[in-house]
């Protein structure tokens, strides 16, 4: 019986390779990061206006005061070790200070994330259950009706800034969350019914229509396994598009995220809160993007 | 072309022909102050009423629109350019090269594109002057506004690759220089057109996104977004719903760009 076996050896080597993919993801990950935080170490030592006090404009000041504080300046040290003490400070998580709010960016991080965590988790949530419900239910009777008025609604969704979206909610009382929906359901929307519509128009989801399949059963069993793999892929790019929308809309409803701290620190110049802040939620978001590919693989691999 | 298509397009039309005869239209100069009419109603002379500085609304939304209608397609431009360079350079040579731009691109389409632009908003200086502040905002979409392009191009440029006429091109002696602006740019046309088209509307909103919250096309000079920062004051608004006209016209042209940009098959 050399079947069993050899589909054995596939398996073992189906997770051999997934994990070599894994451990590439893991790699890759770590590289970006201290490419990343290469990048925001240069953003914040060559920026306009750096190591200058405003203590320096106040005329009060003599000549030998303002010369004793650039001697004590930052822009004094030589740029390599700039770069080794940024880099180092990192490693051991310390983000530096935010220069308009006069805190650690680390604490104001952890402070703010569980907030536009929440309100992002939450409203991928509902956006992902609305746009896969309107695409799945269009899937079998392709009316007319059902195309225009869906394609006409979307396109008007898509069409708002989520920064006028934001003041709706204000206006309506409505929670975070249910803003940061609205403004992802229609992109994910249209990229669902797309990939589900790819996916049911497939030779052997026409055969199983053929044979009497019911179209739960064809959907659940035929067209979902098909298009799981790039809806995976699609969870990860929404939750950088949910942050996205994050900024207006915190920023418009007084909600006190990370949305809201980046639009404070793009207006107060703070470029050591908003550098950062960048970082963490570009590694947040490379992490939820290689899990989600990761998970994408792993299940098409399964179902090969 | 489908009719809903041609009705798009005929608005389009319309809406441009007459931001760029504005000047003939518009009843005052955009940063005019008529200061004894603030927050006025429509009047004859002011035919969508006036802000709370007393400039003429019709003016500053017939010019914000030129701001927005005509610099949204120069940001895509801008974008396109550098996406169909990097693109079909990166499918056209290969190896390493595209390995390098594809993931550069994978790892800036993972960012937010918003948390991005506030980033590279907050290097450069706050209170500059309105033009310097236009020049930028769309300076910057342009940018960095081009990953989500090269990735089409550059499939599609490594479809060119193999083909016949481009082995016989080679063939013939042509340096890798003229293959690509001579035998792959122009075959890729069509997709730098999709392409084009579909970042003028992320432009358009995403100025409008900007503006509103302060970080876009600075005042006096009209914009989309910085005319909808009235609208934080919604009571305003809905006694005086002509002040919606900036958000409705906004919605009307990316709806109608929407309308007629090219096929899925072209643009996926």
């Amino acid at each position: 019986m050399p079947l069993p076996a050899m589909s054995k050896v596939t398996k073992y080597e189906k997770a051999v390779r997934l994990l070599r993919y894994v451990s590439r993801r893991l790699l890759a990950l770590v590289c970006l990061g201290i490419g990343g935080a290469l990048l925001s170490a240069s953003l914040v030592r060559f920026a306009p206006g750096y190591g200058v006090q405003e203590r320096e404009l106040d005329p009060r000041w003599s000549a030998q005061s303002v010369e004793a504080l650039r001697k004590n300046q930052p822009l004094q040290e030589g740029l390599p070790s700039f770069y080794f003490q940024y880099i180092s400070a990192l490693a051991r998580g310390d983000l530096g200070q935010s220069d308009s709010l006069k805190r650690p960016v680390r604490e104001l991080l952890r402070q703010r994330l569980p907030v536009t965590g929440n309100s992002v988790i939450r409203g991928l949530g509902l956006a992902w259950l609305i746009a896969g419900l309107l695409a799945s239910l269009r899937l079998g009777p392709r009316q007319s009706f059902y195309e225009v008025s869906g394609t006409a609604f979307s396109s008007l969704l898509l069409s708002l800034p989520s920064a006028v979206v934001a003041m709706l909610a204000v206006q309506l009382r409505t929670p975070v969350f249910c803003a940061i929906s609205v403004v992802v359901f229609p992109r994910l929307h249209r990229y669902i019914r797309s990939l589900l519509m790819r996916s049911y128009d497939q030779p052997h989801v026409l055969a199983a229509r053929a044979r009497g399949l019911r179209t739960g059963a064809i959907f659940l069993r035929h067209v979902l396994p098909v298009a799981a793999p790039p809806l995976l892929a699609l969870l990860g790019v929404s939750f950088a598009i949910a942050f996205g929308a994050a900024i207006p809309i915190e920023a418009l409803c007084d909600s006190p995220g990370l949305g809201q701290l980046a639009w404070h620190a793009a207006l107060n110049r703070d470029l050591p809160l908003i550098v950062n802040l960048t970082l963490a939620v570009s590694l947040v978001m490379l992490a939820a993007n290689s899990l989600a590919d990761i998970a994408g693989r792993a299940f098409a691999g399964n179902t090969q | 072309m489908s009719s809903l298509k041609k009705i798009a397009a005929t608005l389009l039309c319309i809406i441009l022909i007459v931001i760029v005869l504005a000047t003939i239209f518009v009843p005052a100069p955009y940063a005019q102050q008529f200061r004894e009419l603030p927050n006025a109603g429509p009047l004859t002379a002011h035919p969508l009423g006036t802000d709370a500085l007393g400039r003429d609304s019709l003016s500053r939304l017939l010019y914000g629109t030129r701001v927005s209608l005509l610099l949204a397609p120069a940001a895509a431009l801008l974008s396109t350019l550098i996406a169909a360079l990097l693109g079909s350079a990166a499918g056209f040579v290969g190896g390493w090269f595209e390995r390098i731009v594809l993931v550069a691109t994978d790892l800036s389409l993972a960012l937010p594109w918003l948390f991005l632009l506030l980033t590279v908003r907050a290097l450069l200086p706050l209170d500059v002057p309105p033009v310097v502040s236009v020049t930028v905002a769309f300076l910057m979409m342009g940018l960095l506004g081009w990953q989500a392009s090269v990735r089409v191009i550059c499939a599609a440029a490594r479809g060119v690759r193999d083909s016949d006429y481009l082995l016989l091109a080679r063939s013939s002696g042509c340096k890798p220089a003229r293959l690509l602006l001579r035998h792959v740019a122009p075959n890729l046309r069509s997709l730098f057109y999709a392409q084009f088209w579909i970042s003028i509307p992320l432009f358009i909103l995403t100025e409008a996104n900007l503006s509103i919250l302060g970080l876009g096309v600075m005042e006096p000079m009209p914009s989309w977004g910085n005319l909808m920062r009235g609208f934080e004051d919604f009571s305003t608004v809905a006694a005086n719903p002509w002040k919606l006209a900036p958000l409705v016209l906004l919605v009307i042209v990316v709806m109608c760009f929407q309308l007629v940009l090219p096929s899925e098959e072209v643009t996926q």
